[in-house]
């Protein structure tokens, strides 16, 4: 009868309810985009590296698993790699950031293609100059290129888009290794270098042989790389999500307090006939609390459904930029969140209800 | 002659409006025995509605006994005085007061159930809703149904948890004459066929015609 009279309540006002639901869904979204964005960039950055091919990385001392910068490492340490035991291939890259979060990346191109297979291309094909730029598919996407087209944007440098290839692999951006070091003055010197061992079971032997060789230097094998990037290992995000999640329960607290303390000034009257037939103070809240409960309910399906569509927006607008991960494991935590902000905002409306007087209630017009 | 159902003794009650007290008993004395139904007559202000407000538990007297069934509740709590609304009394007000978002048949049965007695009621409820006209149109809200409907929708809720006293406020005050006689035909059937014991605040002489007894009420006394 009471999970009646509450449904009923919210179906009364179906705009009062929808809407209350659509603002405590705005966070919800907002807790799920952000961590599918960060979940989702994490996963792409990860799967790209996979798609090099490599064994193992080998970084310069300071750098985090996230960042690169410039090219401290110098080209001939490529070579004196290339001749350790069990070491098939090793081959250097520039990585040279581009506004914001995104990196242009120089390749030996016949280098990589040995290691990694080559690139998938679905429009033109590899490099056929020093000023040529391949793009994956979804940057192509994004800034609506085809293969022939000059690109300006880079460096402030004339490009002209070689190949667009199958995302994935490496980098959104990748043009001639020198030509890269050139334009950024980091002639002779690599950012990081990939090596491949000739059989998978002699990487942990490769690794021991280059932490003897560089031990200042950050190396790891491809598997503990990729299970590096993790929300927690980006200094700031999790700190960032824990404001964002906070926020979200402010937001849920303020809506539902301004709609059930409106809801409640609304139903004076019937709240004071409920005194009348005996319902108790608890009743009373227990009724206000429900139905709070039903709205948190309503606006988390609501927003976990607007995650999806924010996914569908981004990967129409942005495939390049951003990539946002669907987090089901997130979805009872958001809302938790949004029940926590919810039942929150309802108690105060709850507990003035409840402590109505019933013949003032009963008079109210 | 059987005991008083409900006893009162020198029934004060002070309001304070803003920084006035304002006394609305001034010392009432009234006994009415069970299957008794009543007219409370009295002008605006004579204190008719605070001492239904008292009798039925929705406000603290001030002062003096009330007694119902032998049970003193002008000492009650605010949970006390909760528990007397849910068993003891059933209220019927001049503008009906049914929640209208719900159908009929649910503002019957949220009465039940706030009473904690279940949403069906006794099969001789099915016979009172016949006898109240109202069998028909449960399914409607509030807003579906005519003032006299309401009414004696609003009746049938306070009676289905059988409460020892029927308190009712000006019950036909809001009803075109037909309908007003319908519904104190109702109550004065109610009275002979269960013994329910009827208190009813009235201006309407005619409506007051219905009870076995009249008492008037003037500035915060029983006058005669």
């Amino acid at each position: 009868m009471t999970v009646r009279l509450v449904l009923e309540n919210l179906k009364h006002k179906p705009m009062r309810s929808l809407l209350s639901m659509f603002l405590i869904a705005v966070p919800v979204t907002l807790i799920l985009c952000l961590v599918g964005l960060s979940q989702g960039m994490l996963d792409d950055s990860a799967r790209r590296a996979r798609g090099i091919g490599a064994d193992i990385m080998v970084r310069p001392p300071g750098t985090s698993v996230l960042t690169l910068s410039g090219a401290p490492l110098r080209e001939k340490l490529v070579a004196a790699i290339q001749h350790k035991p069990h070491v098939a291939l090793a081959i250097g890259m520039v990585a040279h950031l581009v506004g914001g979060i995104s990196y242009v990346t120089g390749i030996d191109l016949d280098q990589f293609n040995r290691m990694s297979g080559g690139f998938k291309f679905s429009e033109g094909g590899p490099f056929q100059g020093p000023n040529d730029i391949i793009v994956d598919e979804y940057y192509a996407q994004q800034h609506k290129l085809h293969a022939g087209d000059q690109v300006t944007n880079i460096l402030n440098h004339r490009w002209r888009v070689s190949g667009i290839a199958e995302g994935g692999k490496l980098a959104h951006l990748v043009v001639p290794m020198r030509t890269l070091q050139d334009l950024t003055g980091n002639t002779g010197g690599v950012s990081q270098i990939f090596v491949k061992a000739d059989q998978p079971a002699n990487i942990p032997a490769v690794v021991a042989e280059l932490k003897g060789l560089l031990p200042d230097h950050n190396i790891y094998t491809m598997e503990e790389f990729t299970s590096l990037y993790t929300v927690e290992n980006v200094g700031g995000l999790n700190t960032f999500i824990h404001v964002m999640v906070a926020i979200g329960v402010v937001i849920g607290f303020a809506v539902v307090l301004l709609s059930m303390y409106m809801a409640v000034l609304q139903r004076t009257r019937e709240i004071g006939i409920l005194k009348a037939l005996g319902a108790s103070r608890w009743f009373i809240l227990k009724i206000i609390l429900a139905e709070a409960i039903v709205m948190g309910l309503g606006g988390t399906v609501v927003g976990i459904g607007l995650s999806f569509a924010a996914r569908a927006l981004i990967q129409a607008l942005y495939p390049a930029s951003l990539t946002q991960a669907i987090t089901p494991v997130w979805w009872p935590i958001a809302g938790a969140i949004s029940l926590a902000g919810v039942l929150l905002g309802a108690l105060y409306p709850g507990l003035s209800a409840a402590a109505q007087d019933p013949i003032e209630a009963l008079a109210y017009e | 002659m059987s005991e008083p159902l409900i006893e009162i003794h020198g029934l004060r009650k002070v309001y304070r409006v803003g920084k006035v007290d304002v006394a609305a008993l001034r010392g009432v004395d009234l006994d009415v025995p069970p299957g008794e139904f009543l007219a409370i007559v009295g002008p605006s202000g004579s204190g008719k509605s605070t001492l239904f407000h008292i009798i039925g538990g929705l406000t603290p007297a001030t002062g003096g006994t009330v007694r119902i069934g032998g049970q003193d509740i002008s000492s009650l709590t605010d949970a006390g005085r909760t528990e007397l609304r849910k068993n003891k009394v059933g209220f019927v007000f001049q503008k009906f007061n049914l929640l209208p978002n719900l159908t009929a048949a649910d503002n019957i049965a949220i009465a039940r159930h706030i009473a904690g007695r279940g949403q069906t009621p006794e099969p001789e409820f099915e016979e009172l809703l016949r006898l109240l006209g109202i069998a028909e149109r449960l399914d409607h809200k509030p807003a579906a149904l005519s003032g006299g409907e309401q009414q004696r929708v609003a009746i049938a809720r306070a009676i289905v948890n059988h409460p020892a006293i029927l308190l009712a406020d000006e019950p036909t005050g809001n009803l075109d004459s037909e309908n007003s006689a319908a519904v104190l035909d109702v109550m004065r059937d109610l009275n002979r066929r269960l013994g329910q014991t009827i208190l009813m605040i009235t201006h309407n002489p005619e409506a007051a015609a219905f009870a076995h007894r009249t008492v008037r009420m003037r500035d915060g006394r029983i006058v005669g």
